[in-house]
């Protein structure tokens, strides 16, 4: 092969990689062999050839598509990929424009920028036989009232939180001693010892795997002083646990899985903030669902599911749709909870329309506003109960 | 006989009635050239099965197939033992006198005892032909078992402990795919040529609808396939794919029906549409909305025969 088109596919490699497809060496090599297969000059085939080569996730088609058109227009221009080549890549979530809003997450908004809001009369704490070290007084404290220390010392705590779910059943079995199936090719094995008697039998029993936890959370302008604790809340949970989807919603549905991988939490919540574009606006949350439900429930709900929706119920969006959503999701996942930041507080009542048509459809309903409640949710996942619980018919119940 | 260009495998799937696109082909072209595995991702019933099937005739070579689960182990994909027939053959050895452990040992774990699963058969054919390798669903299996076809995908061998080390004369042709219920790790796909087979256009829908059922009318054909292009518009739970196109047109067929009504339309809804609130959202109104618009783009759809 000309080393002139060998030093340009080594730049496509590159350029590639550069707008965030992952092309390995192996994957080169591939492409530079299948080369020997096809007529260079042909460039559909050549395109065809670097796709099914280079490329391993659909995601990265659509960006694939577009670096391959600009680097084989000119190979010999090089330089950097021209800014905005990569911004407007359709994918399934950008179907409507949102008002973007380049947000500093994990820091409060700057003070000028917007009214100052009343005080909230302050909470007197039921439990009043608690001790008052430091640590129980920021264990009971609401996240809306915590400084920037305090949020150091909450993420602390909230590492050593366990998180264990109860455990699902899998169809896949392992020796067990008190298990309740006989393993036939080790009790074989071994009789050979005793003259093919069966002198002792062997067991197998079903292994157990941890559910996938997928949470949704609502970042619109009611939420806005729980969302900065909860999405430390959200990355503190994606680091302790394999097997967590995490996504945010407010006028729209954003997963922010990838985003929170980042080891370093402000690295990771600057990436969310990134990639958000409905902060602190209004609440659709049966249209979040909807899409929730029909591009991802069949990717994330698999295997035994437990999902966990974070949200005050304000709704400004259609009550029937979210009614029915609500069903659905219900019906596909193992277990559904909603985490409602206001049931913390003495006297609420969940009474707004999104609550009210919620309602029905919730496993359990949880407050979510200090960490006390966080260590509440913690114990309550670990003793969920094995099966699931009834589900209501939606047909009968929408009438309510 | 392994095509020898890109246009020589269209013609060759075309003539076992699979239409394909350039795309496709050049993966499966050079899947075979390569002999590396071919990696299809799609929505349910795009056709991503098919083309394991459709390989298997071309080559004229054996299809062995694999259709994955949760829980799918070594037991039920590579090997497992004759439990019964062994047991059998210890006392039958035990009636004739036989002492030494070490021989009936020998004796009954042996290949003859052995249940050979998919992936060993693939790996001992040894006609001349290597078989084709389908491995379906693999979303549907767990990580374990993708770690263990990582490892027999790049070494073309099992070890079973009792008799030794298999290795495969020639690699199977191997075809994996995906409904993508989960991600399969990157490791596993990085190794194949990967496909995503998208819903087809107007036009390859309506081929791959002759194709495969040449005895409908033409002018229900266009119908058809102009109905359901209208209705993967729409925002369905579950989008038809080509299979449930196929379906549907045989269902029409089985009815008698020269040309699409709203009233049979809203009867044999149920062979495309598998959620009962999409049947609920589509039948009536919106088909016929959809009905108007299908006929409108059905007379004027350019480039067919």
């Amino acid at each position: 092969m000309g080393g002139y088109l060998l030093r340009h596919i080594v730049r496509f490699g590159r350029t590639l990689r550069a707008a965030g497809v992952p092309v390995t060496p192996g994957q080169m090599m591939t492409f530079v062999r299948a080369l020997a297969w096809i007529p260079i000059g042909d460039r559909e085939a050549f395109y065809h050839a670097a796709r099914c080569t280079l490329v391993c996730r659909h995601e990265d088609l659509a960006v694939f598509d577009r670096v391959f058109e600009w680097f084989w227009r000119n190979p010999l221009m090089g330089g950097a990929i021209p800014p905005g080549l990569l911004q407007t890549a359709p994918g399934p979530m950008r179907r409507q424009e949102n008002r973007p809003r380049p947000a500093e997450v994990g820091h409060p908004p700057a003070d000028d920028a917007r009214p100052p809001r009343p005080e909230a009369p302050p909470v007197i704490l039921a439990d009043r036989a608690m001790t008052y070290s430091p640590v129980e007084q920021l264990r009971h404290k609401q996240f809306e009232r915590f400084s920037e220390e305090e949020i150091a010392a909450a993420r602390r705590l909230m590492a050593c939180l366990r998180w264990r779910i109860h455990e699902r059943e899998t169809r896949r079995l392992r020796p067990a001693p008190k298990g309740g199936q006989l393993d036939v090719r080790r009790t074989l094995r071994r009789s050979l010892r005793h003259h093919g008697e069966w002198v002792r039998l062997f067991w197998r029993d079903h292994k157990r795997k941890p559910r996938p936890l997928v949470v949704l959370c609502d970042i619109s302008g009611s939420m806005e002083r729980y969302a900065r604790m909860l999405l430390h809340f959200l990355h503190a949970l994606s680091h302790t646990r394999r097997h967590v989807e995490t996504f945010v919603f407010g006028t729209r549905l954003t997963r922010i899985t990838r985003c929170l991988r980042h080891r370093d939490v402000d690295e990771a919540l600057r990436e969310v903030g990134r990639r958000v574009v409905d902060w602190s606006g209004g609440t659709r949350i049966g249209e979040c669902l909807h899409v929730f439900n029909r591009d991802w429930a069949r990717r994330v709900l698999g295997r035994g599911a437990v999902v966990m929706i974070i949200s005050d119920g304000w709704d400004r969006g259609d009550v029937a749709l979210l009614r029915r959503e609500m069903e659905r999701l219900q019906k596909s996942c193992y277990r559904l909870i909603w985490l409602n930041p206001l049931l913390g507080l003495p006297g609420y009542q969940p009474l707004t329309r999104g609550m009210q048509a919620a309602l029905p459809f919730i496993d359990d309903f949880l407050p979510v506003h200090n960490l006390a409640s966080l260590e509440q949710l913690a114990a309550h996942l670990e003793r969920l109960p094995p099966r699931r619980s009834a589900r209501r018919s939606g047909l009968v119940q929408a009438a309510v | 006989m392994v095509p020898t260009s890109v246009e020589e495998v269209i013609r060759a799937l075309q003539a076992h009635r699979y239409i394909a696109d350039r795309g496709l082909a050049t993966a499966i072209f050079l899947a075979l050239r390569l002999g590396r595995p071919l990696f299809l991702e799609g929505e349910p019933g795009v056709g991503k099965t098919e083309v394991a099937k459709v390989l298997a005739d071309l080559l004229g070579t054996e299809l062995i197939r694999l259709q994955c689960y949760e829980g799918l182990d070594v037991h039920s994909a590579v090997y497992e033992w004759d439990y019964a027939r062994q047991i059998l053959q210890i006392r039958m050895l035990e009636a004739a006198g036989e002492r030494e452990l070490s021989r009936v040992r020998q004796q009954i774990f042996s290949p003859d005892f052995l249940i050979r699963r998919p992936l060993l058969q693939a790996l001992e054919a040894r006609n001349g032909r290597p078989p084709v390798l389908l491995i379906d669903e693999l979303d549907r299996a767990d990580e374990e078992f993708e770690a263990f076809l990582l490892e027999l995908l790049s070494d073309w061998q099992i070890t079973i402990p009792e008799i030794g080390t298999v290795r495969a004369e020639q690699p199977p042709v191997v075809v994996i795919t995906s409904n993508r219920t989960r991600e399969i790790h990157d490791a596993l796909k990085r190794r194949c040529l990967y496909f995503w087979i998208d819903y087809p256009t107007f036009e390859k829908e309506y081929q791959i609808v002759r194709a495969r059922l040449p005895e409908a009318p033409e002018r229900l054909t266009r119908q058809v396939v102009a109905f359901v292009q209208e209705l993967r518009r729409l925002d369905l739970y579950k989008v038809p794919g080509v299979a449930e196109t196929l379906d549907w047109t045989a269902a029409l067929l089985a009815l008698d029906q020269t040309e699409l009504d709203p009233v049979v339309i809203d009867e044999t809804l149920g062979a495309l549409l598998k959620y009962q609130d999409d049947v609920l959202k589509v039948r009536g109104e919106v088909a016929r909305d959809l009905l108007a618009k299908a006929l409108l783009q059905a007379e004027r759809a350019p480039g067919i025969p």
